[in-house]
């Protein structure tokens, strides 16, 4: 019996997210069942190496076995979901996996929506536990509503699928480390699955990744108006972090919605999450919640933020912003950082 | 979350724009440590305050309405959150324009400026609306917008300020601690000791209750109720207009009030806010309002409810079609925003009756806030406010007005008739037959015509009498006039030309009755009575009671049944708020009890010249003039019933009160009404009772001439002489007596009721009296001259109008004009001061 | 351009979501109905290409006979049509959901010709199960874009054969992905993609009138068995006060620093 898990990389490591995956993917596979993962869009073969750091870090997790799906007319890092899912399928079938998970983000979801689809499979996305009622029957929560709401459930199939709420799960390595055998599998595609193909752009704002950033730095109607969100920019360059925004943001069409941070934003799991001037709507938080620390400076000592913040600095955002970046400028090149 | 003070001075609760302005007056007032609790978040914490629409009409038909938005508004601009747009109100039928000019009167009054508009006079100030859609408009320039959240802020931030106030935001009140009062003879009820919240205890004596939709919840936890539903107000915002683009500031254009389809248009910024009150009545339970955190936008704006208001889309494009039916322009914005609606759309104000320092400013609208703030403030500082809130009191409601089921059915019958055209007289078609006189069933086969007061069914008048109209002809004062007619009989002056021919029997079993009793039941009347209490076992006596000020604070007679017992009777309108005060200040040692009698008794006034000769029939006590002299009270035997009868009377004639046992009532009843058979005795309705009867006899009424604004001296009631004893108001009395008034209560005639035409035409109260140069009148201390009552005066043979006038103008014989419909009527002053005009001489009821 | 919008009637929730007391539904008691955000920009989208394009608008949606409300809110926006495969009122999971309106597609297209592009949000509001619009691309055999939020769609672009053609964008990791697929096509689109219009007062004037195409669909239960659902708890006991103003800056760097996102 094997427990697959979709994994991706980020610049030559295993993705946050994709750790984040691999822990349930990992407590769900049990001393019972293998853990193999299928890296997706997959790498160059050459590239990992026996050596390299994602087999390293792959093996810390105690996965048995990491497939390169491969096929023809795919280049290796290149993405084309429905390919992709016809490869995993393939190999399911080959390894009879009984569960595939994957981080619910774009990729990992999407392609387990075409798999799904293939392999006529439940797929429960959005959890946040899971663990084996008996065979074939699972115990599972997963978040709703964006995380507002958790439904707890139970999914009786003999296979499923499973994208995890990367927010709600943290990362750790595995008891025994592994050294992780490499696969390649080759597969088949079927008509039209190579027809979509992502070309990757550079992203726009060419800094740092909203959801994968360290520190977001993220503004509200406080700010005061689109001006103001020169002082974030300025605090999340200095502190290596990315922009976030509320939704009132983006509807008074201050800042692009690619910053929305929320339930119909983007989920961010950064270890310092800086609300400015955020009053801390329900659908706001939804998409912050996986932040380690989170910091409010707000007018406001009764706004709902200040519930959910560790630290706040009651004031308006447009005497404080200005004085912190001083500050931390200040302080990193004092620091000689 | 917040730590909260442990004890108060006074707790409010609730920090919408009544709360902040109660908070800051109260401070204002000198009081301290007092705290301001919300369960959401400041600046808004989510009430009705948060999603007002925020303008201001001058106009109310109910005066105290509209001395609280003078004084609202006057506070807000002194606020600097005023900003003046004018509106104007729009009738699509005929029957709206005469009801404009009715307002216009009524704005004449008061000292509001206003102007009648052509359809192209609206469109030129109203640019985008279709003039041919309307036949006319009833321009206000003085109407405005506020910042009603701001209002609050600056309230909370002057009270602060002060040092006198903490707000407690994000705190939720979870129960209203009280105690038993103890024994003071004030019967049963409890007081205020704390307010318990969910960060703990604050221990207080007052609590006030501002927390509006939520009201009723809040009440509850103190065990007591207030009559009082959230409704759902539509409103939605439509933008982004292009002709508001380049407008500077939240308002540029009048708003525009379409009344006929009950709808608003109010520009707000870009956009234009289109608000409803046409859709169907929408009910929601306080309990069922959801938590700050539940609600999708705030507990108050709750979600939109499309169907309700899709019918009514057509007609607001219909009078904006270039603005709002604009493709390019969409609903930003929309609610089921939540109002508080009372049975008679009046606010709660006051302390509670059954829980001593639990107070409630509840009901209220933006346009009235900070009136009602101060109002209340003052009324806890001071016992009385400035401004007359009686109509407020939130004592006025008996136990049938309180329920559920009466609150729900009122406030959905009266929901539409937000802008409806509602005649003063108008009765409700819900919740009757609440109260009724045990020979109600005797009543209806005479064909009573009843009109609900205090939730008593009361003839008005009985159509079974149709039949005099034929003796009296003319002498009934027919009326043409469509509005006139409304709610109004022939019969009514029939009746009353009948009753003073030969005998009338009036069902006064709506009277409110209660018993003082005690060894201290003397002093504690004495305290509060103008009259002279320590009189005679068997006197009735008449009085007056006053507040600190020396104004009116009840009006009614007190029968002396025993050295320790007094009877008090009073109207029904005015009964709880009577009892209230009477409670209020009986001694705390317990040794003066009030009893309610109201459900116990019932009451059959007998008058007229005949009024004896019937009486005699049935009763073989001494009923003469020398046995049973005018003023005293004794009980005597009628057809086997016991019946206390008190020889008064408020109609001018001969004749009794007579009371006995509810379950007796239909007995006497029936007696009476056997006996005068062939005296000529006809049932007599309330109208004759409470208008034409009293008012040929220049007889005050409680509410109208007899308000705390107006003194005894001014009302021409002050007795020839001030008792000794000490009693509430009278240093201010004497103060009054001491210096001329400045008004005097006088009786008008209509020199000719037609007027601009071949009708007659008759006020029915509440219009400007005028110089006959069209100026109006206002005494020393701006009270304005108006008509405090009119009614026909069959005896008299003409329309008669109750009116203050200024000293120079209270003469007999002086030349006024009446503005009515647009129309002013000539008047002269019949009487200055309070001779009857009939029977001056009051021999009719001394003999 | 012939297009299909699918969207779904969900409850608009406020910051803390009631549930009944049965813990297996939302308490919608006292809640407003809405179109899932994803998919009210579906809609404009739609909308917009049509405005463009030419063509129509076709809105579908699986729900309860209440989520003609939610059509109408669409044909208020300028959708043109709008069918209503009109369920008991539970919860249908995203597979059956898939295949019922893949079944009312067959069905449509049978008679009014191909849809050219079929719009879905990228994931329901409150379900975001992430599959049904891959699901039916699958069963439909047309290629799927999924979390869009740029869209290009041309009638006369595209190969041979083809309807059409459009170049889809979306984010991913801070990087763009753009995909160019020929018509016809499946695409979910996220919030973002554009601002949702409002609907004129004309607009829902016409909408109020305007004819559905309703058709029952019969329940298919989900694997997935619900057992309850609950409101998260927090543990979080409110936010420690560093201080008031710019003062509290200094030790709010000291904060950072102890945090390590200084470095």
């Amino acid at each position: 019996m094997t427990v697959l898990c979709l994994v991706e990389l980020d610049e030559g490591r295993v993705a946050d997210a994709s750790l984040r995956a691999l822990r349930l993917a990992r407590d769900l596979a049990g001393p019972a069942a293998s853990l193999a993962v299928a890296i997706a869009p997959p790498a160059d073969p050459a590239a990992l190496g026996t050596e390299g750091p994602v087999l390293a870090e792959l093996g810390d997790q105690g996965v048995a076995t990491v497939l390169l799906l491969e096929t023809d007319g795919l280049a290796p890092g290149a993405y084309a979901p429905a390919a992709l899912a016809r490869g995993l399928a393939s190999a399911t079938a080959e390894l009879g996996a009984v569960l595939v998970l994957a981080p619910a983000n774009t990729h990992g979801q999407e392609i387990l929506g075409h798999l799904a689809a293939i392999a006529d499979l439940p797929f429960v996305a959005n959890c946040t536990t899971a663990t084996w009622e008996e065979p074939g029957v699972l115990t599972l929560t997963r978040q709703r509503w964006g995380g507002s709401l958790l439904e707890d459930a139970r999914l009786a199939a003999p296979a499923a699928l499973l994208s995890v709420a990367t927010d709600a799960v943290t990362p750790a390595p595995a008891v025994t480390p592994t050294t992780p055998t490499v696969l390649v599998h080759r597969y088949r595609v079927e008509a039209g699955e190579l027809d979509v193909v992502a070309t990757t752009e550079p992203g726009e704002s060419g800094g740092v990744a909203l959801s994968n950033a360290r520190v977001v730095v993220s503004g509200g109607r406080g700010v005061g108006g689109p001006e103001g969100f020169g002082e974030l920019e300025e605090l999340a360059r200095l502190l290596g972090g990315a922009v976030g925004v509320s939704r009132v943001v983006t509807s008074l069409g201050w800042r692009p919605h690619r910053e929305q941070v929320g339930q119909t934003g983007t989920k961010v799991t950064p270890e310092l999450y800086l609300a400015c001037g955020i009053s801390g709507a329900v659908q706001h938080l939804a998409g912050c919640q996986g932040a380690r620390h989170m910091v409010a400076i707000n007018t406001d000592a009764d706004a709902p933020i200040m519930a959910r913040a560790d630290y706040a600095v009651i004031g308006d955002v447009s005497e404080v912003l200005p004085v912190l970046v001083r500050e931390v400028r200040a302080r990193k090149e004092r620091a000689g950082r | 979350m917040s730590d909260i003070p442990t004890r108060a001075s006074v707790v409010v609760v609730g920090a919408g724009i009544v709360g902040n302005s109660v908070a800051f007056h109260l401070a204002d007032l000198g009081w301290r440590d007092i705290v301001l609790v919300d369960k959401g978040p400041m600046p808004n914490p989510g009430g009705s305050t948060g999603h007002a629409s925020n303008f201001i009409f001058p106009i109310e038909y109910s005066r105290m309405m509209m001395e609280l938005t003078r004084d609202s508004t006057r506070q807000y601009a002194e606020l600097g959150v005023l900003t003046t747009s004018g509106g104007i109100e729009v009738a699509r039928t005929e029957a709206r324009l005469q009801e404009f000019r009715r307002r216009a009167g009524a704005a004449t009054a008061w000292g509001i400026p206003s102007e009648m508009l052509s359809p192209e006079e609206v469109a030129k100030l109203v640019p985008y609306l279709d003039p041919n859609v309307i036949l006319g408009g009833l321009h206000f320039p003085t109407v405005g917008v506020v910042d009603s959240l701001r209002a609050g802020t600056i309230f909370r931030d002057r009270a602060t300020g002060l040092g006198a106030l903490r707000v407690v935001a994000g705190v939720e009140v979870e129960g209203i601690e009280v105690a038993p009062r103890g024994a003071t003879g004030r019967g049963p009820g409890s007081r205020v000791t704390g307010v318990r919240t969910s960060a703990g205890l604050i221990e207080t004596e007052h609590c006030v209750l501002c927390g509006g939709v939520w009201t009723p919840r809040l009440a509850r936890m103190a065990g007591t109720h207030l009559p009082l539903t959230p409704i759902v107000h539509q409103m939605i915002s439509v933008g982004p207009v292009p002709l508001f683009a380049d407008t500077v500031g939240e308002i540029a254009y009048p708003i525009v009030r379409d009344v006929d389809t009950n709808m608003y248009e109010r520009q707000h910024g870009g956009d234009m806010e289109v608000g409803s009150y046409a859709h169907r009545p929408i009910l929601v339970e306080a309990d069922d309002i959801p938590s700050n955190e539940e609600a999708a936008l705030s507990p108050t704006e709750m979600p939109f409810t499309q169907e309700d208001f899709d019918p009514q889309l057509a007609e607001a494009v219909e009078l904006m079609p270039g603005l709002l039916g604009d493709e390019a322009v969409g609903i930003r914005y929309a609610i089921n925003g939540l109002i508080s609606m009372t049975p008679d759309g009046h606010p709660l104000l006051g302390e509670t009756p059954d829980v001593e320092g639990l107070w409630s400013a509840a009901a209220s609208w933006i346009k009235e806030g900070p009136g009602i703030g101060r109002a209340v403030a003052e009324w806890m500082t001071a016992g009385r406010s400035e401004i007359d809130v009686h109509e407020a009191d939130v004592a006025r409601f008996y136990p049938v007005q309180q329920t559920r089921q009466h609150v729900r059915a009122r406030a959905r019958e009266s929901f539409n008739k937000m802008y409806g055209i509602v005649h003063p007289a108008e009765q409700w078609e819900s919740e009757r037959g609440l109260r009724v006189a045990p020979m109600y069933a005797r009543e209806l086969e005479l064909g009573a015509v009843c009109f609900q007061t205090a939730g008593w069914e009361r003839p008005q008048w009985y159509a079974s009498n149709e039949r005099l109209l034929a003796t009296y002809g003319d002498r009934v004062l027919p009326r043409s006039g469509e509005w006139e007619s409304r709610w109004w009989s022939p019969i009514v002056n029939a009746e009353h030309l009948a009753m003073r021919d030969a005998c009338g029997l009036v069902d006064l079993t709506a009277f409110a009755v209660f018993d003082v009793t005690g060894p201290g039941a003397l002093d504690a009347l004495q305290h509060l009575a103008v009259a002279q209490m320590d009189v005679p076992v068997g006197k009735v006596v008449y009085t007056p009671f006053l507040d600190d000020a020396g104004g009116f604070k009840a009006d009614l007679t007190i029968m002396r049944l025993g050295p320790a017992q007094f009877r008090v009777v009073t109207g029904a309108a005015h009964g709880l708020a009577d009892r209230k005060w009477i409670v209020d200040h009986l001694p705390d040692d317990g040794s003066a009890v009030l009893t309610d009698l109201t459900s116990a008794w019932t009451t059959i006034g007998l008058w007229g010249p005949r009024a004896r000769t019937v009486l005699e029939r049935v009763s073989d006590d001494d009923v003469s003039h020398a046995g049973f002299p005018f003023g005293t009270c004794r009980t005597i035997e009628v057809d086997g019933l016991a019946v206390l009868a008190s020889r008064i009377s408020y109609v001018g004639e001969l004749g009794w009160e007579l009371y006995c046992p509810m379950e007796s009532g239909l007995r006497l009843f029936d007696t009476l009404f056997a006996a005068g058979q062939p005296h000529g005795l006809v049932p007599v309705g309330i109208g004759v009772y409470g208008t034409t009867g009293r008012i040929e006899k220049g007889y005050r009424a409680y509410g109208n001439e007899l308000t705390p604004d107006y003194n005894p001296v001014e009302a021409g009631m002050a007795r020839p002489s001030v008792k000794t004893a000490d009693f509430v108001g009278k240093e201010a009395h004497l103060g009054h007596r001491s210096a001329p008034p400045a008004a005097t209560l006088c009786t008008l005639t209509l020199t000719d009721p037609r007027v601009g035409g071949p009708e007659a035409r008759y006020p029915l109260g509440g219009e400007p009296i005028l110089t006959t140069t069209g100026e109006r009148i206002e005494d020393e201390l701006g009270r304005p001259s108006y008509v405090t009552s009119a009614g026909a005066g069959p005896s008299i043979g003409t329309h008669l109008l109750l009116a203050y006038l200024p000293p120079a103008l209270a003469v007999e014989g002086t030349e006024l004009r009446v503005e009515y419909l647009g129309e002013r009527q000539a008047v002269r002053v019949a009487v200055a001061g309070s001779t009857p005009l009939f029977d001056p001489t009051n021999e009719r009821v001394r003999s | 351009m012939e297009l299909l919008v699918c969207i779904k009637r969900v409850p608009m929730v406020g910051g803390r979501i009631a549930v009944t007391a049965d813990g297996l539904a939302v308490d919608t008691k006292m809640l407003g109905f809405t179109v899932s955000p994803h998919e009210e920009c579906a809609v404009e989208e739609a909308i917009r290409v049509t405005e463009r394009h030419g063509g129509s608008v076709t809105v579908l949606t699986l729900g309860p006979p209440e989520a003609a409300e939610q059509l109408r809110d669409a044909l208020a926006l300028g959708a043109h049509r709008a069918v209503l495969l009109e369920t008991d009122g539970r919860e249908w999971g995203p597979a059956a959901t898939a295949a019922a309106i893949v079944a009312a597609i067959r069905d449509r297209e049978a008679t009014a010709g191909r849809f050219d592009l079929l719009l879905f949000g990228n994931e329901a509001a409150d379900s975001a199960d992430y599959q049904v619009g891959i699901r039916v691309a699958r069963a439909l055999g047309l290629p799927c874009v999924t979390a869009v939020k740029q869209l290009e769609a041309d009638p006369a672009g595209g190969p041979e054969g083809a309807a059409g053609r459009l170049v889809a964008r979306r984010e991913h990791r801070g990087a763009t992905e753009a995909f160019a697929v020929a018509l016809p096509a499946v695409v979910t689109v996220k919030e973002g993609i554009n601002l949702p219009r409002y609907p004129s007062l004309p607009g829902r004037m016409r909408a109020r009138k305007a004819p559905l195409d309703t058709a029952a669909a019969s329940f298919t239960p989900d694997p997935l068995e619900r057992r309850k659902l609950r409101v998260p708890t927090s543990d979080r006991k409110g936010a420690e006060i560093l201080g008031r103003g710019p003062d509290a800056v200094p030790a709010l760097v000291d904060l950072l620093d102890e945090m390590g996102v200084l470095a």
